[in-house]
């Protein structure tokens, strides 16, 4: 185990993961709006944003799925030091890590059932940035509209089609963060107008 | 430093308890179960909302806690004071300056804006409990959207009363989907719950959390022909003299003498400030 795998976590764990879970809870209620969020840090390529997420959100008692170039020795390292989550495949993940394209196809994660549509995954998408154009976004949380940049739109019309049941995204670049839950419609600017 | 961990909780619970708060606020209305934690202080004294602002709460939070509107409650009191103790956070009786507000029973009468949250507390969750007792009877029926039942109850009322009698914990459809109990607000306080604040509710014994985003759709259940009536007492208030909200009968004397009060204090009081007068005000010479 590398010495990086111990270091990295918050400075002040109460304190600095209630300032991060208010961001994360601020993100998802609001789509559309970006908020900070730092505090942990993970081996690359794991984000700053994505890293303390994970910290404030996960533990033991929540599997982990780290995809693609985000599933090296290093990063699993970190995970069993800090979080001390389980690394299981995509079909069991309550939480799943990496870029859009490793990410792909999102049909392999659990969407919940009818009686508790709760038993999904929430999907962290790590973006190159984060920006307020591209896709129109409305539903719950949103006063009229909202944009946002994703790296995809089929998919998130297909995954809000799914309402209640569907997964829940936070999109993270940098030390930024952004948040897409189920209830959210997308479509796309250009064929808006 | 205090001697508790931050808000009281430990850090394992905080993390349960705000995945339960995302899933919500991801599935409006729906219930999401959590394993409510034993709080010093009985059920039905305010658990699950104890433990929805513990998980919510930053060191740089403002905290109001109202009982019936009321700030200066027992109930209002020891949970201001307990996280005073535990998380050593500012507090406020002003529904303007809070930033987190935990509620008993009644939505401010001051619009909240982004930036706040409203916690609410909950005695039972399930809008459906009293017309079907069993858990996994109402599970399914929520599955399937199978709410028949509740509008025959609001029926049954008409029938019975010539209007819906129900005139608290009213139950509302959230987003077009699933059927919620507001906790037992008034029914007066049911149009307030299209807001631009958080809200969240917790029930700390029937360990079931749920949330209501911002600018989500909340409708009242009617008839078309018994549309939704958020009535209120037909009296302006007598301290501060508005006609426009929730207020509260106080038996004054031996002789059936009564007065209406606004329940929100923090709001009556603001306006007194202000100069408004009701019926029963000090005049300006006894008050001196």
């Amino acid at each position: 185990m590398d010495m990086q795998s111990l270091s990295g976590g918050f400075t002040n764990p109460p304190q600095d993961s209630s300032r991060a879970f208010r961001a994360a809870l601020e993100t998802l209620a609001r789509p559309g709006t970006i908020h900070d969020i730092s505090g942990a840090k993970a081996p690359a390529p794991v984000s700053e944003a994505a890293a303390t997420l994970i910290l404030t959100l996960c533990d033991p008692e929540t599997p982990i799925y780290l995809a693609g170039a985000h599933d090296t020795q290093d990063i699993r390292d970190w995970v069993a030091f800090h979080i001390g989550a389980p690394i299981v495949g995509p079909e069991r993940a309550m939480f799943a890590l990496g870029i859009w394209e490793a990410l792909s196809p999102i049909t392999a994660f659990p969407i919940g059932t009818p009686e508790y549509p709760d038993r999904s995954t929430t999907v962290i998408v790590e973006m190159e940035a984060l920006r307020q154009d591209g896709m129109r976004l409305s539903g719950p949380g949103i006063k009229d509209s909202a944009l946002l940049a994703l790296p995809d739109l089929a998919p998130f019309q297909m995954n809000a089609g799914l309402f209640p049941l569907g997964l829940d995204f936070y999109f993270t670049a940098g030390t930024r963060l952004a948040g897409l839950p189920r209830t959210t419609r997308v479509s796309d600017l250009m064929e808006a107008n | 430093m205090s001697d508790y961990n931050f808000a009281y909780l430990d850090e394992q619970t905080k993390r349960m308890i705000r995945r339960a708060i995302l899933k919500g606020i991801a599935i409006p209305g729906y219930q999401v179960p959590f394993a409510s934690r034993e709080m010093p202080m009985p059920y039905g004294w305010g658990t699950g909302g104890v433990q929805v602002t513990a998980a919510c709460l930053t060191p740089e939070d403002t905290l109001k806690v109202i009982d019936q509107g009321a700030d200066d409650t027992t109930n209002a009191v020891s949970i201001r004071k307990f996280f005073e103790k535990t998380a050593e956070i500012a507090v406020t009786e002003k529904t303007g300056d809070a930033t987190v507000i935990q509620t008993r029973h009644r939505i401010p009468e001051e619009p909240l804006g982004e930036g706040q949250i409203l916690v609410y507390q909950v005695p039972i969750p399930e809008p459906l409990r009293f017309l079907e007792p069993r858990e996994t009877e109402t599970r399914k029926m929520h599955a399937l959207e199978e709410y028949g039942l509740m509008h025959v109850k609001l029926y049954e009322d008409i029938a019975r009363h010539g209007h819906i009698a129900t005139s608290y914990a009213y139950p509302v459809k959230v987003e077009g989907r699933y059927v919620m109990d507001p906790s037992p607000i008034p029914k007066f306080d049911n149009p307030k719950m299209d807001m631009a604040a958080i809200q969240l509710f917790g029930a700390g014994r029937e360990q079931r959390i749920y949330a209501v985003p911002p600018y989500t759709k909340v409708v009242s259940l009617d008839f078309e022909d018994h549309p939704f009536d958020p009535s209120k007492a037909d009296h302006p208030c007598d301290l501060c003299g508005a006609e426009h909200t929730y207020l509260d009968e106080v038996i004054i004397d031996d002789d059936g003498g009564r007065m209406f009060v606004c329940s929100d204090t923090d709001y009556c009081a603001g306006r007194q400030a202000k100069g408004h007068r009701g019926r029963l005000s000090p005049t300006e010479e006894a008050a001196q």
